[in-house]
């Protein structure tokens, strides 16, 4: 809000836009989709084949593939991405979670790949309801260790067969999962800080 | 002959595995980190990080502002690189809503990215020297820095924290004299480089404290998703610039340095050329410095569409990565970093098994991390 009622003349008032670049913008916004559309991909097609039944919503969306992978088949694909030579997904970027509280199964866990084979990325989601757990997959990618860690910590989604499972970076002892939504950004874990912090007010 | 008497047991040739406590105050660890080390004598098997202490909930901050309103909290997170941070967010969410930022804006961005890249190559070259006990290159690379920090301070108005990127492109047209300010800088800077190496490359102690030390394999290095100088210096050249180019690099000529042996020196030696190279983009992007606007079409109430989108940049310690989700608002739904020094600091365990004591401080210092993006 600070910055939005001083954005310079660029892209805002009529006589810059006629000047030396001529809309230089208008294009693309217009070609731009607004939703997701279907994904198709020898990728999307490799797994399909070997599993059948393994990944519903294979969507693309500004250049980027997404799917739902099914929580009975994460072990067997991750594998299978990891170790096909033509797919070759070795490279774990990130793992992190989305909480969508009115929804079934209300957590989205999101696992990014990057394969350097054919330099494109994949994003995996599995869907988890709240108190469920997700077969952690710090056996197929080592990286995702820590990362795991992490959404077991922001959100209480706990992850089965992780090495070390605990807090990573909120103090052990610490009550509530910040980043759900229904974990105000004022909240806190007022014990805690009173008796850690000797603060007594809890702010 | 006399019979040697038995050791009782307890005494100093005791050989029982000790556990000691390195941290979190201690100036060897670039911030408040606290590791916990397993020792055997002087060998250490085994450690664990903690980390968390500056932690800041940055990511809860970015679900509860507008849009451009958390483009200045990226530049708390790599305190040292700020403008690396915010040209990610930035460009994650020009993505997501599909505006073209003009050429010229490119070109400012990568010349300040690239500065930006430099000078966090200068403030970790200082302080890991430092840290292995090389005094004297701290004061030089300083003073190298701060001809960067003038730059940034004559363009935004401030030094570190320099909120230097909006969404779209630029707020301010570069101020008059910024070229020869920049070029003045590269003329000076590849000299400078060669004097660094004159101090430490050839450097006996510098070579032993570094050489073979905290070797990371890059099979190794690809598992645990490690990225940036670390990645390069075990010998895989991937670097964003060149694998997904973004602003102006793909009309910059530039190469990646890659190592080979995956130790302390290598990723060393990486970093060193990286500087040299971002002195070649910046010679190239001043030169080619088009003109034109600066700011793309962005509506005054940014409501990007309903989707998600991960952008990522190559920042000075490795990928940056925001993973943005729109619900068509004015705030986000939600905003996950990736922090490259979160997860290369996964590799410290290892890069130490095996190592001593001493040599602790070495490997925190060459996988260059700021805690205030390993806890954001």
């Amino acid at each position: 809000m600070i910055d939005e009622p001083k954005v310079p003349a660029g892209g805002g008032t009529p006589e810059s836009r006629s000047s030396d670049k001529p809309t230089p913008a208008a294009k693309p916004v217009a070609k731009m989709p607004t939703s997701p559309e279907e994904w198709v991909s020898p990728i999307r097609e490799a797994i399909e084949k070997r599993f059948p039944a393994a990944i519903t919503h294979p969507l693309i969306f500004r250049d980027q593939p997404s799917v739902i992978l099914l929580k009975e088949h994460v072990l067997e694909v991750a594998l299978f991405l990891r170790d096909d030579p033509s797919i070759a997904f070795t490279f774990p970027t990130d793992v992190t979670a989305v909480d969508y509280p009115s929804r079934d199964k209300r957590f989205e866990v999101i696992y990014h790949l990057y394969s350097f084979v054919r330099n494109e990325r994949l994003r995996v989601k599995i869907l988890v309801g709240d108190g469920d757990s997700v077969p952690s997959l710090t056996g197929v990618w080592a990286g995702v260790d820590w990362m795991e860690r992490e959404v077991f910590d922001m959100f209480g989604i706990t992850f089965d067969d992780h090495p070390n499972l605990k807090r990573i970076l909120l103090p052990d002892d610490w009550v509530g999962h910040p980043l759900r939504k229904d974990y105000d950004i004022l909240r806190q874990d007022k014990a805690w800080v009173q008796a850690n912090l000797e603060i007594k007010s809890g702010q | 002959m006399i019979q040697q008497e038995k050791v009782p047991e307890g005494t100093f040739l005791d050989t029982d595995e000790i556990v000691i406590n390195m941290g979190p105050q201690h100036p060897s660890t670039h911030g408040v980190f606290r590791v916990i080390l397993k020792l055997d004598g002087e060998k250490v098997i085994g450690s664990e990080c903690v980390i968390g202490y500056l932690h800041r909930g940055v990511e809860k901050i970015a679900e509860n502002r507008t849009y451009p309103q958390f483009t200045p909290y990226t530049d708390r997170m790599d305190y040292v690189a700020a403008v690396s941070n915010g040209l990610g967010y930035c460009e994650a969410i020009e993505k997501l809503q599909g505006v073209e930022v003009p050429s010229r804006a490119k070109y400012v961005r990568t010349i300040l990215t690239e500065l930006q890249r430099i000078a966090s190559h200068l403030l970790w070259l200082g302080t890991h020297a430092l840290d292995i006990g090389a005094m004297t290159p701290l004061f030089y690379t300083f003073r190298e820095r701060e001809e960067i920090l003038k730059i940034f301070e004559n363009y935004a108005g401030a030094r570190l924290t320099t909120h230097a990127f909006r969404i779209g492109g630029l707020q301010y047209e570069t101020y008059d004299g910024f070229e020869k300010q920049v070029r003045k800088f590269c003329a000076e800077i590849d000299r400078r480089v060669d004097e660094y190496e004159k101090l430490l490359t050839g450097n006996r102690i510098w070579v032993g404290r570094t050489k073979g030390i905290g070797i990371l394999k890059a099979e190794d290095a690809i598992k645990l998703g490690v990225s940036g100088p670390v990645l390069r210096g075990s010998g895989v050249s991937w670097d964003l610039r060149k694998a997904q180019p973004y602003e102006a690099y793909p009309e910059l000529d530039f190469d990646i340095p890659v190592g080979e042996n995956g130790d302390t020196f290598d990723r060393y030696i990486v970093r060193l050329q990286e500087i040299r190279q971002s002195r070649r983009i910046l010679i190239q992007a001043v030169n080619q410095l088009p003109t034109g606007p600066i700011m793309g079409r962005v509506p005054r109430v940014l409501k990007p569409p309903v989707g998600e989108i991960y952008h990522s940049i190559e920042a000075p310690k490795g990928e940056l990565g925001y993973y943005v989700v729109s619900d068509g608002t004015t705030h986000p739904y939600r905003v996950r970093i990736r922090p490259p020094s979160f997860i290369n600091l996964q590799a410290f365990d290892q890069m130490i098994r095996g190592h001593l004591v001493a040599d602790v401080v070495a490997i925190i210092g060459t996988i260059d991390i700021v805690l205030g993006e390993v806890d954001r």
